[in-house]
């Protein structure tokens, strides 16, 4: 599939280097400190793992959505529409690379392994949640990728504030949010509902009572939240698509 | 019954809206790109669809293959809103636009080709079928492996109206598809149209700037000007809207002050050579240039659709 499979190796291990690198970075803060808002190092690296592996999926299936802007202004975004698919579906799939599965495979190693040693107290039920909550995150960061890239229906230059919300969401949900402080748990919940790609799902996991003081039943609410979210985007698209204003030619 | 049309518009208008100055006190303004449309295409037509510059040629075009949505008026191709139904729309209509490719850069020909039947969901016996029947017509066969950036344009432009045809659409919309072809693929290309159209009964739409495209190959014109409808009509009508008088061009032996004949106006002079425009019959013009003047040559120029434009569109601005 791949024509050149050395090159696609390296770009794959790129990304991977970058997931790593923030692996190392919640060690160190977690390593100097021990325990930061009640969590230990191994349940900071739980809430990284869903986290990571939720982003990565997420890049991995949609990332390229974030290019709109581009697509808008050389006119091939144009093309897209007239063909008979969903432009959304060949927005995603312009130029897929399989290289973005470098950031769900560390993520996903780092994950397995913080299920195994957290102290997670198995039963059935929460061990058949683990899929639903990676599921559920996955999808809260495509809605919110696809949220970012609707801006630029209306702002073509708008890629870097989009970014600020689905990179600098995604640094939000690596850490126990309660190490940020209610006003931002709350925002978290309410406003983004980012809290539910990995917090929320932790708690739910390490069975603990919320620390920043919200409802200990907003843990049950993630595909949801999920769902709401996807609703929101589809709209947000849809509007987008109408407004659509194209380029001179 | 009668058939559907295959583009009936009513009344269509599209806005667009600028914002300019600062963040805080933007200003608004709304510039009406189309205003008040009406023109019906009957199925199995084919229509030029032109105009100056500016005058909303590609803001219409957008709005038939539902790429804008219109903001006045109604809208139907094929019987379906194309901005309702874009998808739906698209499995039947076949789109080129000349100044760019819906091929992909990067793969050969036949690879996009193959792509596209996907995207269109054509059978796979149907599709070559099909590919074999345009490979023959637009002689594709030279360069069906060749990746798309190394193409001719004039390569390019039939890669491109091959997969715009592969699906068979009733309807096939045409961006200035001759833009900037030499004259032998511009003619490939227009008698691949015609042909099309006679056999599969396929309707066409085309904007250009190539006025020959337009007498080669339509019987009918809608004119468009600042975004209204100016005519739509046959090339006769068009002729008859700003008639465009015909010029005798007088080759003298030699250079010769400007000629004062019956029936003429002197444009210009250019060494023994005189332009003059006919304001009534040439007969007794020519009678009298030969009585009073040594002649070596006399030509009659009949007005184009290119100066009937031009007289148009500078009467309009």
């Amino acid at each position: 599939m791949a024509q050149y499979p050395l090159s696609l190796a390296l770009l794959g291990l790129a990304q991977s280097l970058s997931v790593i690198v923030e692996l190392i970075a919640v060690l160190v803060v977690f390593g100097h400190a021990h325990t930061l808002a009640g969590f230990t190092a191994r349940e900071a690296l739980l809430v990284y793992g869903l986290a990571g592996t939720a982003f990565g999926l997420a890049d991995l299936l949609i990332g390229q959505v974030e290019r709109l802007g581009d697509h808008i202004r050389t006119g091939t975004f144009d093309t897209m529409l007239i063909r008979p698919a969903s432009p959304l579906v060949q927005l995603a799939a312009d130029e897929f690379s399989p290289r973005r599965l470098g950031k769900v495979i560390p993520a996903l190693a780092c994950l397995t392994w913080a299920l195994a040693t957290a102290g997670i107290d198995w039963t059935l039920q929460r061990a058949l949640t683990v899929p639903l909550l990676l599921a559920s995150g996955a999808a809260i960061c495509c809605a919110t990728w696809i949220l970012g890239a609707c801006l630029q229906f209306f702002i073509t230059e708008a890629r870097q504030a989009a970014n600020s919300i689905t990179y600098g969401g995604k640094a939000l949900t690596e850490y126990p949010l309660a190490v940020f402080g209610t006003d931002t748990a709350r925002w978290a919940t309410f406003a983004l509902p980012l809290a539910f790609v990995s917090w929320q799902p932790a708690l739910y996991l390490l069975d603990r009572p919320d620390p920043t003081g919200l409802p200990d039943q907003l843990r049950h609410t993630a595909p949801a939240a999920a769902l709401l979210l996807c609703a929101l985007a589809a709209l947000a698209w849809r509007t987008g698509l109408r407004h659509y204003r194209s380029t001179g030619s | 019954m009668p058939a559907t049309p295959a583009i009936h518009a009513q009344d269509l208008g599209r806005d667009f809206t600028l914002t300019t100055g600062p963040l805080l006190r933007r200003t608004r303004r709304t510039i009406t790109a189309v205003h008040g449309l009406d023109f019906t295409v009957a199925p199995g037509e084919i229509v030029a669809y032109l105009g100056p510059n500016g005058a909303g040629k590609s803001t219409t075009m957008k709005m038939l293959t539902g790429i804008l949505t219109p903001t006045r008026g109604h809208l139907h191709v094929l019987g379906m809103r194309p901005a309702r139904r874009r998808t739906a729309l698209a499995a039947r209509i076949g789109v080129v636009f000349g100044q760019r490719t819906t091929l992909w850069w990067d793969l050969p020909l036949r690879d996009s080709l193959a792509l596209t039947r996907h995207l269109y969901r054509v059978p796979a016996a149907t599709h070559t079928a099909r590919l074999d029947e345009l490979t023959h017509a637009l002689d594709l066969a030279g360069f069906l492996h060749t990746p798309v950036r190394q193409l001719s344009l004039g390569q390019r432009m039939r890669g491109d109206l091959a997969a715009a045809l592969l699906h068979d659409p009733d309807l096939l919309v045409l961006d200035e598809p001759t833009i900037g072809l030499d004259i032998v693929s511009k003619t490939a290309i227009r008698e691949f149209l015609l042909n099309l159209n006679a056999r599969r009964n396929t309707t066409i739409l085309l904007t250009t700037h190539d006025l020959s495209d337009v007498e080669r190959l339509c019987r009918r014109v809608i004119l468009i000007d600042h975004g209204t409808l100016a005519y739509d009509g046959d090339l006769d009508g068009l002729h008859a809207l700003a008639p465009a008088p015909r010029t005798l061009i007088v080759d003298l032996q030699a250079p010769a002050d400007p000629l004062d004949l019956p029936g003429t106006r002197h444009l210009r002079s250019q060494g023994p050579r005189q332009w003059l425009e006919l304001t009534g019959a040439p007969a007794p013009a020519i009678a009298a240039a030969a009585a009073h003047h040594p002649i070596a040559d006399l030509t009659l120029h009949e007005p184009g659709i290119e100066d009937v434009l031009a007289r148009l569109y500078r009467g309009r601005s």
